[in-house]
């Protein structure tokens, strides 16, 4: 018995997110009293893994898997899972580990549970904390499979230094066909995505018009942090659908939201509802933001937004 | 060519959400049900293909009796014909094992699944089926054009769009994008009442055991009150940002 990682990668840097996977399969591991591996796919220095605690890190080098395929990449977990033994796969929440993550499942005829925000409350049996209803409400869940598969959402464990020395494998996997072919991907520039975002500035109709998003992307741009934004709003064009955030839109775990001339609307509220510190600046005091906040500003946007800008940019 | 759209009857989105019998169950009482807003994008887009690719829909749910009243608004939104697995949506695994078992028997050349449902929000349905069936498969799709036996397709992933193509069969996770939510179709008159002679076919549940159970829910604690700051004392927000939240 075993916990493997998947450690999500991108243009040979590991992500965030799977530091955070990384630490939360060590705390599970520990809390089994077994071992952890990682398991990296095209990535050659793994030396920045060694701090968040793996027994193991497996390699798997293939040319097949250059590009991501959920089939092949699910295939390649499944071949690991084997030969690792392992009765615990622990995923990140990124659109990619969620994408492959479901697809293993069913390859594998695992259990699996997305949206999970603790470690498990028990081991046997094995029932953990997940997010359900949009982030209404919590579920404690029992995974009742020999193989388990869960999914992290982002920022609920933390990322945990654990230093150990761990042994590195390489692995060899079978190739598998698939006639799923990437044709190209249209990269967003430069921008930070809401899924890994410890910050996100999202603004509303209270912004008048699309015209007004400059102040909002160097607010955003001063705190390292996303945009986003309402259903209307992206409803209307001013801003594209990847931005929209809410129960039908993506859902948000950040850290910081910062909500501008948004009122509130309990979709909208439903969807950020897991980040952890929310700011409200709107000038309706009534605006029923303001009661799922934790700090707030009455005031005209376009005044408060700029001054914010500068006062942080003296910091 | 024949779609499969797999339909997942959920509580409205403006629903209060509160459990009964020592919190193990959803207080059905007083929710609306609807289609799941994933998958009701996934359904216009069917419909508009009978038209472009000479398709027949198919819309399937895995539930009880309570769920037809939203099979017939999908007939009455253009769809051809439904289906109702009779037995509860226990997991999702459970639901896509039962899915699995229709697919075997009636070979579709796409299905389509909302990318996740707004209640349980597991988003596992989708892919769990394409592994089951071995069919190709794409989530968070916002773009599908099939042209004979050649899908072409777009997924938003992480800040970006990946464009994509396969041979069908494919299994895809709908979300909104792959129609705009001004074009979903809104049932008129006259499909409300030809949705009346169409078919809803009940078929036997497998039986399949589900692999994940909820035990008990509870709502998150109420928050504490709001730190109102004033829209001149914005350096005070940044000090409880920086020293109290420790968020920046």
């Amino acid at each position: 018995m075993s916990v493997l990682v998947y450690i999500e990668s991108e243009d040979n840097k590991f992500k965030k997110s799977s530091y955070e996977a990384l630490s939360y399969g060590k705390a599970l591991a520990d809390k089994m009293g077994v071992k952890v591996s990682g398991v990296v796919i095209n990535c050659s220095d793994t030396e920045s893994l060694k701090v968040y605690g793996p027994d193991k890190i497996l390699k798997v080098e293939n040319q097949d898997l250059n590009e991501f395929s959920s089939k092949k990449y699910a295939y390649a977990i499944a071949d690991v899972m084997k030969s690792e033994n392992a009765s615990v796969v622990v995923l990140s929440s990124t659109p990619d580990s969620k994408y492959l993550g479901a697809h293993l499942s069913g390859i594998t005829d695992s259990s699996f549970v997305s949206n999970v925000v603790e470690l498990p409350e028990s081991i046997n049996p094995f029932t953990v904390k997940r997010t359900c209803f949009t982030n209404k409400a919590f579920s404690l869940t029992e995974l009742t499979s020999d193989t388990k598969i869960i999914s992290i959402t982002s920022n609920s464990f933390g990322v945990i230094e654990n230093s150990n020395d761990p042994q590195s494998e390489d692995i060899d996997i079978k190739s598998i066909d698939s006639n799923q072919k990437i044709l190209n991907i249209e990269k967003e520039s430069g921008s930070v995505t809401i899924a890994d975002a410890e910050i996100v500035v999202s603004a509303g109709r209270g912004l008048k018009g699309p015209e007004n998003w400059e102040m909002i992307e160097t607010l955003a741009e001063t705190l390292g942090a996303a945009t986003a934004c309402s259903k209307p709003v992206s409803d209307m064009g001013w801003r594209p659908h990847s931005e929209h955030v809410g129960q039908t839109g993506k859902p948000v775990s950040s850290n910081l939201y910062i909500a501008i001339g948004i009122s509130g609307a309990i979709q909208h509220l439903a969807g950020i509802n897991s980040s952890k510190v929310k700011v409200v600046i709107n000038n309706d005091p009534e605006a029923p933001f303001f009661k799922a906040a934790d700090y707030g500003v009455v005031g005209d946007a376009f005044e408060v937004v700029p001054s914010l800008i500068e006062k942080l940019k003296a910091r | 060519m024949n779609i499969l759209v797999c339909i997942s009857n959920v509580p409205d989105t403006t629903s209060k959400i509160n459990f009964v019998e020592n919190d193990s169950k959803f207080d059905t009482n007083g929710v609306q049900f609807v289609i799941n807003p994933n998958d009701e994008f996934g359904l216009t887009k069917a419909v508009w293909m009978k038209e472009s690719n000479d398709a027949n829909v198919t819309v399937l749910t895995v539930g009880e009796q309570s769920a037809e009243a939203t099979l017939r608004k999908c007939l009455a939104i253009g769809a051809d014909k439904a289906i109702r697995i009779d037995c509860p949506a226990n997991d999702a695994y459970s639901v896509a094992k039962e899915i699995e078992s229709h697919c075997n028997e009636i070979k579709y050349d796409l299905i389509i699944c909302g990318r996740e449902s707004i209640d349980y929000n597991g988003g596992l349905v989708p892919g769990l089926l394409a592994g089951l069936l071995d069919y190709n498969f794409v989530t968070n799709c916002v773009n599908l054009e099939i042209d004979g036996s050649k899908a072409t397709f777009s997924r938003e992933m992480s800040g970006g769009t990946e464009i994509s193509e396969c041979q069908l069969p494919l299994v895809v996770g709908s979300q909104k994008g792959l129609v705009e939510e001004s074009d979903l179709i809104i049932p008129n008159m006259r499909g409300i009442m030809m949705a009346r002679q169409k078919p809803l076919d009940i078929v036997q549940s497998q039986g399949v055991k589900a692999k994940t159970h909820d035990i008990k829910f509870n709502k998150p604690e109420a928050k504490s009150e709001v730190k109102i700051i004033k829209a001149d004392e914005l350096d005070k927000l940044i000090d409880l940002l920086e020293n109290e939240a420790k968020v920046i």
